[in-house]
């Protein structure tokens, strides 16, 4: 175990966002005991109330700025971090809170709330990139542990982290699953969408669905038409892109 | 090998397997799973998808039932047998730091399994010779392809039933098994029943055959088993231009038709990952949180990957285009220059497993036709 003093100090921060993504960190039950020995915890709301002022050597940041005050804070948890990563859809594309990007929010707020003039809210949802500098973006609705573990690892070694930016086709490949859309005419987002699940949904006979956004290299417009082929009618191809990286797949439909 | 063919029946071919299994191979050929023939561990003969066919288009897979009962009446299915000679991920060395701060390497060279591969098509048996000659010869050799392919005997099984997107006998090849296997098997069924025509082509494949029930093949199940393979012959779904394709290929780095077939393309990779001499590896190394402990991995990577071409300040190959280009002209033309054989067997894989249904054929003949316009 490294010396109490000389440890990184590791800090976990939450915008909007649903918890999931560092639930994930708790999830780690394996490693955590491991990370325990590497890190001081500093600042994990949701593991600890004892909680240590920075600066961080590393900040993992969930959710997305929907508030003026959270556009504040983030500005706060950057000037306080060395390295700040951003962990899953909402951090890193605004998340499925970001289909409000494409309405209308005073609506929202009139049709859902009983008063709303409590409610406090920008019109947009961003993703944390859009704010400050981001030293790296971990995918994922929510994120992958082992993608969690690697990524912290890596900063921990200053090294980059092993994320491919390729496509969820060759997870499925390399775990041997069957393709569900050329074997059984089933929808699939996976060509498109970034790898990091381990292809789960396409393992159990479902097509993928977009949960780690767009891969480092998406053509939409020979997609949507498999789609189609597939039985999705034009709003349901509309609806099947606009989840959890909602601004994400808008903003690779209008390039 | 020069022994007699000989007749086994459904029952002959079951007691093959077992005698394999009971000889501690590690049994693997085709079976039904998940909608799809899919290549997998065998533990009877029964379990060999027999009654079961399929239907090929490119873009598209089907799985679907057969009258005959035959067993290896079907072609292109998701994996080759590259999955398990050349396998997707596989560790390489770990290094650990020891307690005096030095660094130790182990090196991880685990006893191949003696794999028995039952049912190898005749385009697979020359896919794994490719792969033979690119991961076992010259200065690269892979060590743990080599030990996994000394050990693996080859059963393979003639094509009498080619499918839409196969195109073997346009790339050089045919329904008839090389030589190159232990045992070769030629399935027929019809009002005498359902047997399969062996051959043995090595000593272990001739001990092998002594040891199931069988019978001599007569001259009229020999010229059964070989006109339904000649038949096979004309039944290929597609075929490839008959032009020369390296010269093609270096005729057409500035075409046109790479744009076109860059939109229609998904860069997703499933072409090169489901092509039996794809051997594109990257390797990753992984240290655990203590950093006291770190391992070096080799996984299947691809040309349509960014990151495969990535240099200091990014990746070379960042069009669809050049992608695309990079691996048709590899496949069919400077495969050539390294390794003086074609990457291209004909097995027809890229064209049914890809998503948006691209065909390599068609491709090609674009292509040729786009010089033909500029010549004139």
């Amino acid at each position: 175990m490294a010396d109490v003093k000389t440890r990184p100090r590791l800090a976990v921060f939450k915008l909007a966002s649903c918890d999931g993504c560092q639930l994930t960190l708790l999830d780690c039950e394996d490693e955590l005991l491991a990370l325990a020995g590497e890190v001081d915890i500093s600042h994990f709301l949701e593991a600890s109330s004892a909680v240590a002022p920075g600066p961080y050597d590393l900040s993992l940041v969930e959710g997305s700025i929907t508030t003026a005050a959270d556009a504040e804070r983030i500005q706060a948890i950057r000037a306080a971090s060395r390295h700040l990563v951003t962990i899953g859809a909402c951090a890193t594309a605004g998340g499925i809170q970001a289909l409000r990007n494409f309405a209308d929010v005073d609506e929202f707020r009139r049709t859902v709330y009983a008063h709303p003039e409590y409610i406090s809210t920008l019109a947009t949802s961003t993703p944390v990139s859009a704010h400050v500098d981001v030293d790296f973006e971990l995918r994922g609705c929510p994120i992958d542990r082992r993608q969690l573990i690697e990524v912290i690892t890596a900063f921990l070694a200053g090294r980059k982290p092993d994320v491919p930016d390729h496509s969820v086709c060759f997870e499925c490949k390399r775990r041997g699953t069957v393709c569900v859309t050329v074997a059984h005419g089933t929808p699939c987002l996976g060509p498109v969408t970034h790898a990091g699940c381990g292809a789960l949904c396409p393992a159990y006979h479902r097509g993928c669905f977009g949960c780690f956004g767009p891969s480092g290299s998406v053509n939409l417009p020979a997609l949507i038409p498999l789609l189609r082929r597939d039985g999705l009618d034009e709003d349901a191809v509309g609806r099947f892109l606009h989840t959890f990286n909602t601004a994400a797949f808008d903003e690779e439909l209008g390039k | 090998m020069n022994s007699a063919p000989a007749v086994l029946d459904r029952d002959g071919l079951s007691a093959l397997v077992k005698v394999l299994v009971a000889d501690g191979r590690t049994v693997v050929g085709p079976t039904v799973r998940d909608g799809a023939i899919v290549l997998a561990e065998l533990t009877s003969g029964d379990a060999l998808p027999y009654g079961w066919g399929v239907e090929l288009e490119a873009g598209r897979y089907r799985l679907v039932a057969r009258e005959d009962g035959a067993a290896f009446a079907h072609s292109a299915g998701p994996q080759s047998w590259k999955n398990f000679l050349h396998p997707s991920r596989e560790r390489l060395w770990s290094a650990d730091r020891t307690a005096e701060g030095e660094v130790s390497f182990t090196a991880h060279e685990p006893v191949a399994p003696s794999y028995a591969f039952l049912g190898v098509r005749p385009c697979d048996l020359r896919a794994i010779a490719v792969q033979d000659r690119v991961l076992t010869g010259g200065r690269y050799a892979d060590d743990g392809y080599g030990r996994r392919r000394r050990g693996a005997l080859l059963i393979a099984a003639d094509c009498t039933e080619p499918g839409a997107t196969c195109f073997c006998v346009s790339m050089g090849g045919g329904p008839s098994a090389d030589p190159g296997y232990d045992l070769a098997l030629t399935e027929v069924v019809d009002e005498e029943g359902h047997r399969f025509l062996v051959r043995a082509g090595s000593e272990e494949g001739a001990r092998l055959l002594e040891q199931v029930p069988h019978r001599d093949a007569d001259t009229v199940m020999e010229s059964t088993a070989r006109s339904s393979v000649d038949a096979a012959r004309d039944r290929m779904g597609r075929s490839m231009p008959p032009v020369g394709l390296r010269e093609l290929m270096g005729a057409s780095l500035d075409a046109e038709r790479w744009n076109d077939v860059a939109e229609r393309c998904l860069t997703c990779g499933n072409c090169t990952m489901v092509c039996p001499t794809c051997f594109c590896t990257t390797t990753e190394e992984v240290t655990d949180l203590t950093g006291d402990h770190t391992e070096r991995w080799q996984r299947w990577d691809s040309c349509f990957d960014l990151d495969f071409s990535y240099l200091h300040g990014g990746s070379v190959r960042r069009s669809p285009r050049s992608r695309y280009r990079q691996w048709l002209t590899h496949k069919l033309s400077t495969w050539h220059d390294q390794f003086d054989t074609s990457g291209c067997v004909g097995c027809g894989r890229c064209i049914a497993w890809c998503p948006a249904g691209i065909d390599i054929t068609e491709e090609v003949a674009a292509l040729d036709a786009e010089r033909g316009t500029e010549a004139h």
